[in-house]
């Protein structure tokens, strides 16, 4: 069904997907539980900051990304410099800019599972013996899960759909940053391009449409579970 | 086993402040609703600071000028209104949360004897939404005992049940002051339950 060069394409996008979350994923629950629990000054700064690559034109992003990050940047050098590390036109580039457009959706899915949870339960932990981070990982964590798998697929979702800060950060370079969407794009401008346009814009359409219901049957569990906590 | 409490806090444009000594048996606070009683049963387990005064159990101090013990360290048990039992763990997984938790020497109930004397034998694989409101507060009683508890907080155990319930989980309750000889520091504003259950009963007003 597929061609080799269209296998290629499914897994360079799979893997930049994969990375993406996987580096999110701790990030992004530290930022949902602080915004979820605490009240500070700045509280509604960091709020903005965080869902920024919503509502900003992800080639703005993109372009943040190459200042910060480019081989003259104040990360990019010292990336450079310690690591002997690049991310500009490479995969790795392209997994940073889909968890930054990733970040956003994972802290809301997570802070509203985190939100949903009944605080008074760890306090019953508490006093049945359990230290905070004995009541954390018992109580809050499992709470949680459902929120956070819902987060994990959404934002691998979005990030395989990742184009503008993609394309502007990293380029569109076959083999290194030319996922699923960029070589929907690439196929456009050639002509006899169709098919392939065709074959990969309904691969994303099935991608997208299993992760939305997968993450939407998470979250209703998670409102299951508040309602029976209710009874 | 003296219990000896004097505690104060402000909440909002309140305080709450109680002052009490309590022996053995069961210790009703009594009083209206919105006098603050749960506040001092939360003062007592641990999850509310007081502004000043102290908490002695014992010869134990938990809260004192120098010294707050954390909830986990304090071996207060604390049945709660709503039961609040964990509802991703199954009964069996609620009941032995603090007994696997607790150091050997301070548990003095196994999951048998807890499980035999609450009558909960046949709820161990249940699920807690699954439970009656008795059957839920039966299985936080244990959960509460089986930690291994120097004293019983019950904040309403009896608010969220019907009447015949209320007479079973009272006959539960009146077996923990006499048999198991725990002391118990009970909250209520109803004065028929006081009457039953109290050996002494300490008044809070607003």
């Amino acid at each position: 069904m597929l061609s080799a060069e269209e296998w290629g394409i499914v897994a360079l996008s799979l893997k930049i997907g994969g990375v993406a979350v996987l580096i999110t994923l701790p990030v992004a629950f530290a930022l949902a539980w602080i915004l979820a629990r605490y009240r500070f000054p700045g509280r509604v700064v960091l709020d903005g900051l965080v869902h920024l690559p919503l509502v900003l034109p992800p080639v703005v992003t993109g372009w943040l990304l190459l200042i910060a990050f480019g081989p003259l940047g104040p990360v990019g050098r010292w990336l450079e410099s310690w690591f002997g590390m690049t991310l500009m036109f490479r995969w790795t580039g392209a997994a940073l800019a889909a968890a930054i457009m990733a970040l956003p959706l994972m802290v809301r899915a997570m802070r509203l599972s985190i939100e949903g949870i009944d605080r008074r339960l760890e306090g019953a932990a508490r006093t049945l013996g359990a230290g905070r981070w004995h009541a954390f990982r018992t109580i809050s964590l499992p709470l949680a899960l459902p929120g956070i798998l819902a987060a994990l697929v959404l934002g691998f979702a979005r990030s395989i759909g990742e184009f503008g800060a993609t394309i502007t950060f990293v380029s569109n370079i076959p083999g290194e940053t030319r996922t699923l969407p960029l070589a929907i794009y690439s196929a456009l401008q050639v002509p006899g391009g169709e098919a392939m346009v065709t074959r990969l814009a309904l691969l994303s359409v099935a991608l997208s449409l299993g992760a939305l219901i997968l993450s939407e049957w998470l979250v209703r569990r998670t409102h299951s579970e508040g309602q029976r906590r209710g009874d | 086993m003296a219990i000896d409490i004097d505690v104060a806090r402000r909440l909002g444009d309140r305080t709450i402040a109680a002052r009490f000594a309590a022996g053995s048996g069961l210790t009703a606070l009594f009083g209206p609703s919105g006098a603050g009683k749960t506040s001092i049963l939360n003062m007592v387990a641990g999850l509310l600071r007081p502004d000043r005064g102290h908490i002695r159990i014992g010869e134990r101090t938990l809260f004192d000028g120098a010294t707050d013990l954390p909830p986990e360290a304090r071996r207060v048990g604390y049945v709660f209104q709503d039961g609040r039992l964990f509802p991703h763990r199954r009964v069996r997984a609620n009941l032995t949360y603090g007994h696997d938790l607790a150091p050997p020497a301070n548990r003095w109930m196994s999951l048998e004897e807890a499980t035999q004397f609450l009558g909960i034998g046949h709820l161990l694989d249940r699920w807690p939404h699954s439970l009656s409101g008795g059957e839920a507060q039966r299985v936080a009683i244990g959960r509460a005992l089986l930690a291994g508890p120097e004293i019983l907080l019950m904040d309403e155990p009896l608010s969220s049940l019907d009447a015949a319930r209320r007479g079973d989980i009272m006959a539960v309750i009146e077996r923990i002051r006499d048999e198991l000889e725990l002391p118990i520091l009970y909250v209520s504003h109803d004065r028929a339950e006081v009457d039953r259950l109290a050996t002494q009963v300490v008044a809070i007003g607003e």
